[in-house]
């Protein structure tokens, strides 16, 4: 049987080929559709066009339209900024002395004895390894001098009558431990790497020593004997909370300790570093010092945030995205009913466009546009909001504001889902209103 | 003879109740091309579910409905559709005009879905609007024009498609005397240049220009010349 439905192509404003009708008047019928180039056909041009040519006739109501997703998205984009925000905030505050340190050390095993030995020791030129590192600040050498029966006293004259007691360690350390450690010099001045190098007898002395001792100045240049060696103290230092024993020893230059003492190895490092820096140092530090052997080097750096504060980011944030949510959800509510009710107030409109050839599917198609066309604006401009609160509250606080881009791309597109999600609903009940009763409504 | 543009046979159109409502009882028509039929009846004859019928809105519960020699019958939705698009054209008594959209954009909506050229969509459109004298109104909105113009809009968006039928539902139903003549007037030329105009009325002036009568009464029809 002859098709006289159509030429073979689809009719227009489908995509569709037709079904092929009964005909029988033969062929002296005249086709009832003509052919439609791909070009002529309803594109998307013109959906996005028919879908956006009323959004901005009603201003008030596509504001109110807007509200609930603006502030759904705004609200789960300042979460997740200002957990990102404050997450280096926190850093800084929970672990801001933790979390700038770092030591190196030889790695020690346990002998048949049960005590603790190194295995390998580190090099002299430690700290000039370690400062090429990105994210070194300062390093020093530090090593505990042993001084078994040894005396330090602050006269030379061995009083027999004197209590006895416990000399205070020795330490002995490169020029920089005292800065590498962030302490502060009470009054005189540090060691030098003149000093170290020239192995001249100084020492620094830990504020709570200094007073044990009795030295309270250091301009009528005071000594102090170590195993009787004289060492001139050239200064008092305090503020050690990162090694507070430090404050009831004696710090001399590792040059005089190991012309004085014996000392044969450097010991430790001890390194200030950058906020942040820990977990890549800690795998580039041993490599640094000891690269034939990096497993000979024991490295301890803080490994990110701390636990605690971990846990209360994620509680916080938790509760936040919650709220967001829900938030969210009213929003999309909010466009479902505006758009269900654009579906009641435009039954006249919908039975038009289907007298006018529309088929259901764009019907449907051109509801469901306009919802997310409406849920991506509501989303750009909740993207925005949010962006722009963590960066006022940010400046407010003093804070660095952070914010990952893909966090404000994200909310603009969960925007667009919010308005998809939102508009199926109205968009098939659209498609069922059938075109003599929308038309009979006037 | 050539092939009738219109042919029903033996419609029957009802709707189920309870009470099952019998709105169109056997009605048996034909309409060539150029024809001008008008339709009258009183209110609840059956005229408006005629006139579905015919437009491809409606379907007939028994008997068939032949266009262009067509069965429209075994039709799908979306070739309904499309028929409805190249083919027919609507005339309402509410004028069914877009309020936010200009004179112009209305006239060009039905060519969104007829598969006109898209280049000449707007010369189309500007050609319609001249022709119903409404040339110089194109970028008004239709809340600010009068009632014959907004009918005459009407008729524009109704011819720009070139269809071949024309279904006018109370053209004149919420116009006046002289708006209602212009717009007949209108509604002849277009029949001259080869339309087949089938008119819904209760008004017996305007039923009596045609030149075709079908008189309905409790879904029964009743031809007068």
């Amino acid at each position: 049987m002859t098709n006289h439905l159509a030429s073979d192509v689809p009719p227009a404003g489908t995509g569709d080929a037709p079904d092929v009708a009964p005909d029988q008047l033969g062929s002296k019928s005249p086709d009832l559709l003509h052919t439609v180039p791909a070009t002529d056909r309803f594109s998307f041009t013109d959906l996005l066009i028919e879908a956006t040519s009323d959004l901005g006739t009603r201003p008030g109501r596509l504001l109110m339209t807007l509200a609930g997703t603006i502030l759904g998205i705004g609200a789960l984009v300042a979460t997740i900024g200002f957990a990102q925000t404050t997450a280096g905030q926190l850093s800084k505050q929970f672990n801001a002395f933790a979390a700038t340190q770092i030591v190196a050390s030889p790695a020690q095993i346990r002998n048949a004895e049960g005590n603790s030995v190194s295995t390998g020791t580190l090099p002299w030129d430690a700290v000039q390894r370690m400062e090429r590192l990105a994210g070194i600040e300062q390093a020093a050498l530090i090593n505990e001098v042993p001084l078994q029966d040894g005396t330090v006293a602050a006269v030379p004259v061995n009083d027999p009558s004197a209590p006895t007691s416990a000399p205070p360690r020795i330490f002995a350390a490169s020029a920089g431990l005292i800065d590498a450690l962030e302490g502060t010099v009470r009054y005189g001045r540090l060691f030098d790497e003149g000093h170290d190098q020239r192995q001249d007898r100084v020492a620094v002395l830990g504020e709570r020593l200094a007073g044990n001792l009795g030295i309270t100045r250091v301009d009528s240049q005071p000594s102090i004997f170590i195993n009787g060696i004289p060492y001139a103290v050239v200064g008092v230092f305090g503020d050690m909370q990162q090694r507070s024993e430090l404050l009831d020893s004696v710090v001399i230059s590792t040059g005089a300790a190991r012309n004085d003492f014996n000392l044969t190895t450097p010991g430790d490092v001890q390194a200030r570093i950058v906020i942040g820096a820990g977990p890549q140092l800690a795998a580039q530090t041993a490599l640094a010092l000891a690269p034939d052997a990096p497993d000979s080097v024991t490295i301890a750096a803080p490994q990110g945030r701390s636990n605690l504060a971990e846990s209360v980011q994620s509680d916080v944030n938790l509760i936040f995205v919650i709220l967001s949510v829900v938030v969210l959800l009213a929003g999309g509510v909010g466009i479902a009913n505006v758009t269900m009710l654009s579906v009641m107030e435009r039954t006249g409109e919908i039975g038009l466009r289907r007298a006018l050839g529309a088929t259901r599917r764009q019907i449907a198609t051109q509801f469901v546009t306009e919802s997310v066309i409406l849920g991506l604006l509501g989303g750009l401009l909740g993207a925005t909001t949010g962006v722009f609160a963590v960066i006022a509250i940010s400046l407010s606080q003093q804070w660095t504001p952070v914010t990952h881009p893909l966090v404000a791309i994200g909310g603009a597109l969960l925007g667009a889902v919010v308005g998809l999600a939102a508009g199926s609903f109205p968009a098939r009940k659209a498609t069922r209103i059938e075109p003599v009763a929308a038309l009979r409504g006037g | 003879m050539s092939t009738p543009l219109v042919e029903l046979r033996d419609v029957t159109r009802s709707f189920p109740g309870p009470p099952e409502v019998q709105a169109l009882k056997g009605i048996s028509l034909t309409v060539h091309d150029g024809d001008y039929v008008s339709i009258v009846g009183p209110s609840g004859s059956g005229k408006s579910t005629m006139l579905n019928i015919l437009g491809l809105l409606d379907r007939p519960s028994v008997g068939e409905y032949r266009l262009a020699g067509h069965l429209t019958g075994a039709l799908d939705e979306d070739t309904r559709a499309a028929v409805r698009a190249q083919r027919i054209g609507f005339v309402f008594q509410a004028f069914h005009l877009m309020p936010r959209r200009s004179v112009l954009e209305n006239v060009m909506m039905p060519m969104l879905y007829s598969g006109t050229v898209r280049g000449e969509r707007e010369d189309r459109a500007r050609q319609a609007l001249e022709r119903v004298g409404l040339g110089h109104r194109i970028g008004f909105l239709p809340g600010t024009l009068s009632g014959g113009e907004r009918q005459r809009v009407a008729v524009a968006r109704a011819v720009v498609t070139r269809p071949s039928l024309l279904l006018a539902d109370e053209p004149t139903g919420n116009l006046d005397a002289a708006t209602s003549a212009d717009v007949m007037e209108l509604f002849e030329e277009l029949v001259t240049d080869g339309l087949a105009l089938i008119i819904i009325t209760h008004d017996q002036a305007v039923a009596r220009r045609a030149s075709h009568r079908v008189g309905i009464t409790d879904g029964r029809a009743r031809t007068y010349g």
